[in-house]
């Protein structure tokens, strides 16, 4: 080839006084992802150090690079020729995409994400040589739901500010005996709203984010238990100093949620049986409230549970469906629940008394006798409740009484 | 000798543990027992190369003259059998601050010139040769300011070459020298801020690492698998790319020994090896 037929064939980029220490390589890579590997790229600029970069970098980046002085064809104004190498091409080349963003389609989320995926977005191309990561929970089947994105923006939507949200400054007057139970009664919410922040999140962590929609609604979930955490010790503290009892058996029946080291089975323990049977509390506490800041907090976070339950139902739901021995496994966990309760003391007394007392509104004995009866309707309501979802998630009536009594007697 | 084919490195950062530990996982899957020796610095190194207590090299362009030379004065022979792409065709770069008056290299007659470490062969010798070849002798004719780091590393710490930039810029020096990519990369970082530096020059391409055998070891046929598995080694391969990315190439090449041209006629002009020749003449002849 003649060298004006070379000089035509090359392709040619002119940096002006571009430098590499002001960007020239994004230039650079940018002409020669333009070319064929092995085409040729004559480059031009009048950046002072622009030869001893190039040359640099075209080696760090696997270009072969060709001098002003070494090839008689180059001359002028040009700097460098320099043709493009197959590295990036080759970096490329076993990349898989990580499924799709669009999750109605097909191909969008996948039954066994690979460990590789790792952190990656949804539908981004992943290099190949990614490390692994240990995603313990990673089989779609177990954690998926197509109702997860409408939660989660229902979630999103009703995120409440516990310093506006509440009327922490209403006025009222009541007597100290309710104010005792007030503070009991938010005393034992705490301790159960920890468990339900902790266990959420410790899934979260275990998670293939590929799940991208579950890991926001675990995310957001934990953030409700987060202010229920705060408004309830707020409702505490308000008109004492000191908070209430918290009793071993009501931390034993706690740990057995905490300890859960499966998915399925700890989200069923805790969403669908304790938060469901939370939220019958949560009401019967807004009903029963003496004051308007008991009423809100009460109202606030049995409007949270709620979605959060709805969340267990539906991918348990889905999950009973692909998988035939979910619902043994889930009738296995709540026995060795009780079993593991059995000797426990179960709702503390205090906890009890201060329900009775609240539905009472007084220490009269007609009163207390009406308390007690709202507490054992509770306790019945609570009951049709769980056996209500336990039926939704397809057990049949007499499996979904027997459970339903063994659940625990702490409520969550 | 036993079994394992062991190789010789010498420790200039953490990540070389890293990077070796990685060879030896991929050789032990390709079929190959590889194990290797750290040294830390490469006159020790070079030195067991030839008591025999390893079998290949993974030496520094000076490390593999001090063994070429040695071998030569002891009967024996040094071998290169590869190097990495990224050890082809470096150049290094004489800068002087950009508002300086020094315009040519006989412009820092009188001056201070700011090199890397003592045995660097792209911070000190290669450069140093260069201004001479140019007609400013160092030390007769500018005065050289040396920056350590970790001597006996031969360069291979990037310290010594930072500290002589920042000297640069600090008004310390007059001029500094440093490889071409390091040129690259503190202008990148920021080390260098954009315009406040002016190549003066830059010495004609050199070669840099290779791996060394010595005599007869170029035929084992662990020698051989070895090189044949380097060469082998392809950027597309998600379990190789990680350990070229981490070593710094894109490919393993053929050695060559024509690229340290520079290299000798600089340690000639300087006398740099001669006293590690003799001392290890008496030692190992």
């Amino acid at each position: 080839m003649s060298g004006e037929a070379a000089r035509k064939a090359c392709a040619r980029l002119d940096l002006a006084d571009l430098g590499f220490d002001r960007g020239a390589h994004m230039l650079v890579a940018r002409a020669l992802s333009g070319i064929g590997v092995g085409e040729t790229l004559d480059v031009c600029g009048r950046a002072p150090a622009l030869g001893v970069h190039l040359r640099a970098w075209c080696r760090q980046m696997g270009h072969p690079f060709q001098t002003l002085g070494d090839d008689s064809e180059i001359g002028g104004d040009i700097v460098a020729r320099i043709a493009r190498g197959d590295v990036e091409i080759k970096r490329w080349a076993g990349a898989q995409r990580a499924g799709h963003p669009d999750r109605d389609r097909d191909d969008a989320v996948s039954e066994h994400p690979a460990p590789r995926w790792g952190l990656a977005a949804r539908g981004a191309l992943v290099e190949d040589s990614a490390p692994a990561f240990s995603f313990g929970i990673d089989h779609k089947h177990v954690v998926w739901t197509e109702e997860a994105p409408r939660l989660y923006a229902q979630a999103a939507a009703a995120q409440w500010d516990p310093a506006t949200a509440i009327p922490w400054d209403a006025p009222f007057d009541i007597p100290d005996d309710v104010e005792d139970a007030i503070v009991q009664v938010m005393t034992y919410l705490v301790e159960n709203e920890t468990a339900a922040l902790l266990v959420p999140a410790r899934f979260l962590a275990q998670m293939h984010p590929h799940f991208r929609e579950i890991l926001q609604l675990l995310a957001i979930q934990a953030a409700d238990e987060a202010r229920h955490i705060e408004v309830f010790t707020r409702r505490a503290l308000l008109r004492r100093e000191v908070l209430g009892l918290s009793t071993a058996g009501g931390q034993a029946s706690l740990k057995t949620l905490v300890d859960e080291p499966d998915f399925a089975l700890a989200m069923f323990l805790l969403s669908v049986l304790g938060e469901g049977t939370f939220l019958a509390l949560l009401w019967f506490l807004h009903r029963n409230a003496p004051d308007p800041v008991t009423r809100e907090v009460t109202k606030l976070a049995a409007q949270d549970e709620a979605r959060h339950v709805a969340f267990g139902l539906a991918h348990l739901s889905r999950h009973a469906e692909l998988d035939k021995t979910l619902h043994a496994r889930l009738a296995l966990a709540v026995e060795q629940r009780h079993e593991a309760l059995m000797q426990t003391a179960g709702l503390n007394s205090e906890v009890f008394d201060a329900l009775v007392l609240l539905a009472a509104g007084e220490f009269s004995p007609e009163a207390i006798e009406r308390g007690y009866q709202a507490v054992m309707t509770l306790q019945q309501e609570m009951d049709v409740g769980r056996r209500k979802r336990l039926a939704k998630l397809g057990f049949d009536d007499a499996e979904a009484e027997r459970l339903s009594a063994l659940h625990t007697r702490n409520f969550m | 000798m036993a079994e394992t084919l062991l190789m010789g490195a010498v420790a200039y950062d953490p990540k070389v543990v890293t990077i070796w530990d990685g060879f030896k996982v991929y050789f032990a899957e390709q079929g190959l027992d590889f194990d290797f020796v750290l040294y830390s610095n490469y006159e020790r190194q070079v030195e067991a190369h030839f008591g025999g207590h390893f079998h290949v090299a993974w030496n520094s362009p000076l490390a593999w003259l001090q063994a070429e030379r040695f071998a030569k004065r002891a009967g024996r022979a040094a071998h290169a059998i590869a190097m990495r792409d990224t050890d082809r065709d470096l150049t290094s770069v004489v800068i002087v601050r950009d508002d300086s008056t020094i315009k040519s290299v006989n412009d820092l007659a009188g001056k201070k010139v700011g090199v890397g470490a003592a045995d660097s062969p792209q911070a000190t010798l290669i450069p140093l040769l260069h201004l001479a070849e140019a007609g400013v002798t160092p030390h007769d004719d500018f005065e050289v300011v040396r920056f350590d780091v970790d001597l006996g590393k031969h360069g291979d710490h990037v310290g010594g070459e930072r500290d002589a930039a920042k000297a640069l810029l600090d008004g310390r020096v007059d001029a500094a020298c440093l490889i071409d990519a390091n040129h690259l990369g503190f202008s990148k970082e920021g080390t260098l801020p954009s315009g406040a530096t002016r190549v003066l020059a830059q010495t004609k391409p050199y070669d840099h690492c290779n791996f060394t055998v010595l005599d007869g070891a170029i035929e084992d046929a662990r020698i051989k698998r070895f090189r044949e598995l380097l060469l082998g080694m392809s950027y597309d391969d998600p379990k190789v790319r990680p350990l070229l990315d981490l070593e710094g190439l894109k490919v393993w090449k053929d050695g060559r020994t024509e690229g340290y041209a520079l290299l000798e006629a600089a340690i000639d002009r300087f006398g740099t090896i001669e006293d590690f020749l003799a001392g290890l003449g008496k030692r190992c002849m």
